[in-house]
């Protein structure tokens, strides 16, 4: 074991090079892990399974692995899934009641790229059912709880990812972001979650919540080892019609390049009213360190921030509406006791198979494409969206990335907007417009305000997460944001 | 007063493709249930649809063969409603942007007449599975094997305006796609399936009634007699002072009755939009001009040509030519014989009357092209009679023996041996002297006509083996002789 | 925009979701409410401007017509709630 370093503090790369140099063993890290998730997640409730038996088994192959040489990168290295990837043999429930007892035949691709690398699964993580939320609290299993502030949200839908890498349960996660579910529960639990640029990880496995706007990517505590993650995830796959046939980088490449130069662009939009002004305060700190480090930063306007909101919650809804249809009692999932004809069979499985926040979506999606209704909603959504598409081209013509924040106001209490859905939307004010255009975003953790992280944003240009990466890794390499963690793991 | 009925057809046609439209299962018919529906037809979750490009093809064949526009972009939509037999809770299908734009086909009529029929467009769809209700004490069995078959929607213009035109354009239907091999045009096991929409208006009237939608038929002759009835349940309607309903309509052939289906006459909205999951699908000039290049003969093509090359009446080509399979086996047969006319009579006639009788379909015959031919060889070239022919015809069907081997087994050779037969029409002329004292007395006129009674008794005493030419011939002159 | 109770329900059977007589007028607030956010769209000026559906600008692979799915009947079902005979089962289907 190292001495200086305990395991759970390690990066991905440390913990790589620790394996290949036989200071431990995937065997003793895997235990680590799986004793620190016994000890520790009570108190998050971040994972929905915890497949320990499976993990060990991994990891012993691993450990074989590793000894043969030429083992991959991540070979021996426990990681989390969040529950919303299929799982061979292993419950994938999306953290609804109507999947509790659904045990998937195949593995997601993401999972199965895993599985090849050689990482081990550690457990599934807990979410906002259906990726539906922005505060973890509409999960089946329960909320989880922000490590930085148990009383607090971690954000959602992939809080449980978050949650477990923020509070070293595992060494980085995956997750999923529709509209900000990867960098909106990152920023709020003090981690890096990256969203690639849709196409460019495979959702084929991973349980649709809005096909168009759904892409898959990591949560990890550095931009490196985002990279890492990232060179394991991304990647053309033919069963998903979606994903972009294009070669995958060694993202780790151009960690390193220098940053002098690049043209950063700061959307006025985006530190208007409703930004808290310590979250503004930590971001402005952010861009004094780019320009420190050789930025050249100006200011731009994206004018159709506003209404990516109102134009999200058109268009995922409509698409939820009809992919959740085929959770109907028949083939699979729950189904209600004793339906006394087919209508109450669909009406019953599906009233109480559901949580109030899917119910809400799948009736708002229904009504934006009925009769009536669809050019004001859906079609003018459709047309909304390529505003707010053609605003980023326009800014990509004079700078290389975006920056701003992650979200308006840090980790907030449980309930707290809850009972207020049109609250808690405006939560995702900052990265749904990056769903909509299709681009690549991640979230840096830039400071704190009473305790809780505060979260930075860049957004680039499709398929330049090299770029992101390096910025985000060269900002990691001058601030130590992304070193604290919370306290209540340090001592175990 | 007088009516006048508007008809107009859609019609799902199965594409003969070996797998799924949206995935690799395979689409066979006749499998255990739910062997052939994999994770995606299910639609287990996160599993994805990706086209199957020979469904594209075969939609663009279609559309060529009907003079149609490909479109070059064209998009699939999720058609929503919930079906036990629909898994995803939607249908992939395609609204706005079809893969077949505006066409038409020319329809022949007993009149004589043709007439041509618009095809509004067709499009590219999945079928749903089957629902069972048999056997599960007030349960729905689901198979979901059919479900995910690639279909295309063929939909036509209200051009028609009586059975006999609707059931001339299915015809033509059925044979136009059968002939591409696009679809194996089994309508029993429901590879072409019929909704019609029929409305009345009193004639000469230019604002059409209030149309009905009978579905789901899957014979021709279901198809005429469900118009019929429906046609004339509407006209009873609104003469007894009613107004016909718009609604979907189910016609049971056993009892010769319609009724509406009341599952579907709750408002439906079906909320469609784009498929998330798929991105248009782009074919440039150079992609659909090497389809045409794939086109096969076409039926009317081939009628044509069976009229010039073989000089077959146009009945005969009409129907020869309108199934694929049907028209290999006549040009086959015509290859091995060398006389189409005898080929067209002998598959039109027996052939056709034993398959009927035997409900085999050609594919399944018996007899093959090459048996057949062998048994028209031997009347070209006077071995057997016609008659003779129909009796060799018979044990072949429950033989696999070649017609020579049938014709020397049976000893049925025709008798054309000169120096036998004068002696067979000696006797016949010794035992008949009142006959040949009429004839002898007989105008010369009225003499071919008398000649019947000595080709029957000779005929008979030959047990219908001697070649009548022959006869004839000697006949003659030994009568002649008399004189 | 405010929806009414009747518009839900109609939504509700539309969508074949059960909503309780007890929860019926929660979810009509929360729907109009939602509806309210979403009804911005209409400030925008949205004269010729296409429909997005896609965040890419790309186009459809096709897949060639080969078998790769075999039977997997007893995996597939596994988690299904009521089966007989390799058939799912569900209360009456009626035309």
């Amino acid at each position: 074991m190292n001495d200086k370093v305990a395991l759970h503090d390690m990066t991905l790369t440390d913990l790589s090079q620790g394996l290949r140099d036989k200071h431990f063993s995937s065997s003793e890290l895997t235990k680590h892990f799986l004793e620190r998730i016994e000890q520790l997640d009570p108190q998050y409730n971040s994972f929905i399974t915890v497949t320990s038996d499976q993990a060990i088994k991994q990891a012993q192959a691993a450990d074989e692995r590793l000894a043969s040489g030429n083992a991959p990168l991540l070979c021996g290295i426990p990681v989390a899934h969040k529950d919303i990837f299929c799982t061979q043999g292993v419950k994938t429930s999306c953290a609804s009641k109507m999947l509790d007892n659904f045990v998937p035949p195949y593995n997601a691709a993401v999972v199965d790229n895993f599985e090849k690398s050689g990482a081990v699964m550690l457990g599934k993580t807990n979410m906002d059912e259906f990726a539906m939320g922005s505060s973890n609290e509409n999960s089946f299993y329960g909320p989880v709880k922000n490590p930085w502030a148990t009383d607090s949200v971690p954000g959602g839908s992939s809080g449980g990812s978050a949650a477990s890498v923020a509070a070293r349960l595992a060494p980085a996660a995956t997750a999923t972001d529709t509209g900000g579910s990867i960098r909106q529960p990152a920023a709020l639990c003090g981690v890096t979650g990256l969203k690639p640029t849709y196409g460019r990880v495979s959702r084929w496995g991973m349980i649709a919540y809005a096909s168009s706007l759904d892409q898959g990517g990591p949560i990890t505590r550095t931009a490196e080892d985002a990279a890492l993650m990232l060179n394991v995830m991304a990647g053309f796959d033919q069963r998903d019609s979606t994903c972009i046939d294009l070669e995958v980088p060694d993202y780790t490449k151009s960690l390193n390049n220098s940053i002098e130069g690049l043209k950063i662009g700061i959307p006025k939009e985006y530190f208007g009213e409703g930004l808290d002004p310590a979250i503004g305060a930590a971001v402005e700190g952010a861009i004094k360190q780019y320009e420190k480090m050789g930025a050249v930063i100006s200011e731009i306007s994206l004018p159709h921030t506003q209404l990516s909101v109102p134009a999200y919650y058109v268009i995922a809804p409509a698409e939820a509406s009809a992919n959740l249809s085929r959770y109907d009692g028949v083939r699979y999932g729950y189904r209600c006791e004793n339906p006394h004809d087919l209508q109450d069979l669909y009406m019953r499985s599906r009233g109480e198979g559901f949580g109030d926040e899917v119910k809400r979506r799948i009736l708002v999606g229904a009504y934006a494409l009925s009769a009536g209704y669809y050019d004001a909603y859906y079609n003018k959504a459709q047309q909304v969206r390529r505003l707010v598409k053609q605003d980023y081209n326009e800014a990509f013509k004079n700078v290389d990335i975006i920056l701003g924040p992650t979200t308006p106001s840090p980790a907030f209490k449980f309930g707290e907007k809850s009972q207020d859905p049109t609250a808690m939307y405006l939560e995702d004010i900052y990265t749904i417009s990056a769903n909509l255009a299709g681009l690549p975003g991640i979230s840096l953790p830039c400071g704190n305000t009473a305790g809780k992280p505060v979260g930075l944003q860049l957004i680039s240009d499709v398929f330049t997460e090299e770029r992101l990466l390096n910025a985000a890794h060269q900002f990691q390499q001058h601030t130590d944001h992304h070193l604290q963690a919370p306290a209540d793991s340090a001592n175990v | 007063m007088q009516w006048e009925t508007v008809i107009g057809l859609e019609v799902h046609v199965q594409l003969a493709t070996k797998t799924k439209i949206f995935s690799g299962a395979s689409t066979a018919f006749g499998a255990e249930p739910n062997t052939q529906a994999c994770a995606i037809d299910l639609a287990m979750p996160g599993t994805l649809p990706v086209p199957n490009e020979e469904a594209f093809r075969y939609a663009i064949m279609f559309g060529l063969a009907i003079d149609a526009e490909i479109a070059q972009r064209s998009v699939f939509d999720r058609k929503n409603y919930f079906y036990p037999d629909l898994p995803k809770g939607y249908q992939t299908t395609q609204l706005d942007r079809p893969i077949v734009g505006a066409g038409n086909m020319e329809i022949q009529l007993s009149s004589g007449k043709t007439k041509t029929i618009r095809i509004h467009h067709a499009h590219l769809e999945e079928d749903a599975g089957k629902s069972l209700h048999e056997d599960f004490q007030g349960m729905s069995g689901i198979d979901l094997n059919r479900a995910g078959t690639p279909l295309i929607e063929i939909v036509s213009e209200p051009d028609m305006s009586n059975s006999e035109e609707a059931v001339a354009f299915a015809k033509k239907l059925h044979a136009l796609v059968s002939s591409l091999g696009i679809c194996d045009g089994e309508m029993s096991q429901g590879s072409m399936r019929f909704d019609v929409n029929i409305s009345v208006r009193p004639k000469g009237q230019t604002e059409l009634g209030t149309r009905t939608e009978t579905k789901n038929l899957n014979s021709f002759r279901f198809m005429e007699r469900a118009i019929a009835l429906e046609v004339e349940r509407q006209i009873d309607l609104i003469e007894d002072g009613g107004t016909v309903r718009q609604e979907t309509r189910l016609y049971d052939a056993e009892k010769h009755a319609s009724r509406s289906m009341r599952s579907k006459e709750e408002a439906n909205d079906y909320r469609y939009f784009p498929c998330p999951d798929l991105l248009p699908v782009v074919f440039d000039e150079d992609y659909i001009e090497a389809v045409r290049a794939t086109l096969p003969e076409l039926p009317e093509a081939r009628r044509d040509r069976y009229i010039e090359q073989y000089a077959l009446s146009s009945y005969d080509a009409e129907t020869l030519s309108g199934d694929r399979e049907l028209s290999a086996y006549f040009e086959a047969v015509t290859q091995d014989c060398g006389d189409a006319k005898l080929a067209a009579n002998w598959i039109m006639g027996e052939l056709s009357a034993s398959l009927n009788s035997a409900e085999l379909k050609l594919a399944n015959s018996p007899l093959n092209a090459t048996r057949l031919a062998g048994l028209i060889l031997r009347i070209k070239d006077g071995s057997i009679s016609g008659k003779i022919a129909k009796q060799v015809f018979e044990i072949m069907w429950a033989s696999n023996q070649s017609a020579d081997e049938v014709i020397e087994a049976e000893g049925l050779k025709q008798v054309s041996d000169t120096g036998e037969l004068a002696a067979m029409v000696d006797t016949v002329i010794a035992n008949s002297a009142k006959q040949v004292e009429n004839y002898r007395s007989a105008d010369a006129d009225k003499r071919p006509k008398m000649m019947g009674f000595f080709v029957g008794q000779i005929m008979k005493a030959s047990k219908g083996q001697a070649n009548p030419k022959a006869v004839n011939d000697i006949l003659i002159e030994k009568l002649n002789k008399l004189l | 925009m405010a929806v009414d109770r009747g518009t839900i329900e109609k939504l509700a059977e539309l969508a074949r979701i059960q909503i309780s007589e007890a929860n019926i007028d929660d979810v009509t607030t929360s729907i109009s409410e939602i509806l309210g956010l979403v009804d911005q769209l209409q400030a925008a000026n949205t004269d010729n401007v296409a429909p997005m559906a896609h965040p890419l600008d790309a186009v459809q692979r096709l897949r060639a017509d080969q078998v790769t799915e075999n039977n997997q009947r007893e995996d597939l079902q596994a988690c299904a709630p009521e089966v007989e005979d390799g058939l799912f089962l569900v209360p009456q289907v009626i035309d």
